[in-house]
């Protein structure tokens, strides 16, 4: 297994309020917050996809102490990227000066950028720099306009450099999971508004990330109360308390930054794992678990610990 | 449905529970649970497709299926 070294992230300018985004789906704010805990979002304006994981990769090699050149990987986990092919990895490569290190698309959801740290810590023999990014914008902008889903979403960046042989946090597990029968469930078409089967994302998610999270915390001989620190996927507040519920333990250990980001898809593990280790000041050898869930379904957790 | 809806409900057999008020995403998610520790089965993911729990009448002919 390798450590995840170093994090960064990046997050557009401009602050959209919930009194804005539900004058337009004709929806209360205060009914926004109660049914996603989101107050506020980020819409990029004229930065495009690659702009925001470009600063968010500059971010994380700057904190992990790595240079581009270094790299032997960049993934780039979205699903919003504006073109078939080819995807964003190789432009942010290019413009990182990581060139010719290869670069890969995830083109996945929500739960892109936990995939891409699972699969890096399994390849790593270099340092591996995994991003992910959403301009989600330009998605729930689309006519229709839907209620469900122009509240959820915003932009961002988040990225880690995950590196063979030393680093903050040492990957000693991961489980990734995919059940292509909900595939129509959520899911988005080239120019298409964004569809979701939200009573459907909502059950299967509340079962299968407590579920694949006891699986690999059972394997290591631990317990979710073992765990101070969980990194999820910002996905909806009330689904992380349920996930939290589901556990048997408090929702605090859950690091939250929906409420200014709201949904940033594949970025808002990564977002949030860089505002966490940023400030965190926990002693060596805790565990940290990430976890994630989007369309596909794709699922997954991974199991850290801090390391001196 | 009591204990999800937390009050005193009875609704008609074929009425919708999502329509009526009575379930959202989450309460779906705690009627699966208390189905399965009511009638000591595990549901699969596979078969948790909302619309299988949406009336009375549609999760008793699920649960009857399951034998």
């Amino acid at each position: 297994m390798a450590y995840l070294a170093g994090f960064g992230h990046y997050l557009p300018a401009r602050v959209v309020t919930n009194a804005e985004i539900g004058a337009r789906v004709d929806s209360d704010p205060a009914w926004i917050l109660s049914v996603s805990g989101i107050e506020e979002r980020r819409f990029a304006a004229d930065e495009s996809l690659v702009d925001l994981a470009v600063k968010a990769g500059e971010a994380a090699l700057a904190s992990a102490g790595v240079v581009a050149a270094e790299l032997e990987m960049v993934m780039v986990a979205t699903g919003t990227s504006p073109r078939n092919f080819p995807g964003p990895a190789v432009s942010v490569a290019e413009r990182l000066g990581a060139t010719p290190a290869a670069a890969i698309d995830l083109p996945m959801a929500s739960a892109g950028s936990l995939f891409g740290l699972a699969l890096a810590a399994r390849l790593a023999r270099g340092p591996i720099l995994v991003i992910g990014a959403e301009k989600m914008s330009g998605v729930v902008e689309r006519e229709p306009l839907e209620k469900g889903v122009a509240i959820l979403f915003g932009d961002g960046a988040g990225a880690c450099v995950v590196h063979p042989s030393r680093g903050r946090l040492r990957v000693i597990d991961s489980e990734i999971c995919s059940d292509g029968a909900f595939a129509e469930d959520l899911k988005l078409e080239q120019g298409q508004p964004l569809l979701m089967n939200g009573r459907s994302v909502i059950l299967q998610a509340s079962r299968k990330i407590p579920a694949v999270i006891s699986a690999v915390l059972t394997r290591n001989e631990l317990s979710a109360t073992d765990v101070p620190v969980f990194l999820m996927h910002q996905a909806n507040q009330n689904l992380i308390d349920r996930v939290a519920q589901t556990l048997g333990i408090d929702s605090t250990r859950f690091f939250s930054n929906i409420r200014r980001y709201g949904n940033t898809s594949s970025a808002s593990m990564l977002i949030a794992a860089s505002e966490w280790f940023a400030a965190d000041d926990s002693p060596p050898l805790t565990p940290v678990v990430f976890a994630a869930f989007g369309a596909g379904f794709n699922w997954g957790a991974l199991l850290t610990e801090t390391h001196a | 449905m009591q204990t999800v809806a937390k009050r005193n409900v009875s609704p008609d057999p074929d009425e919708s529970l999502f329509d009526s008020g009575l379930l959202d995403s989450f309460a779906l998610t705690d009627l699966v649970s208390g189905l399965e520790a009511e009638f000591g089965i595990t549901i699969p993911d596979r078969d948790l497709n909302p619309r299988k729990f949406d009336s009375i009448n549609r999760i008793v002919e699920y649960l009857e299926n399951q034998g």
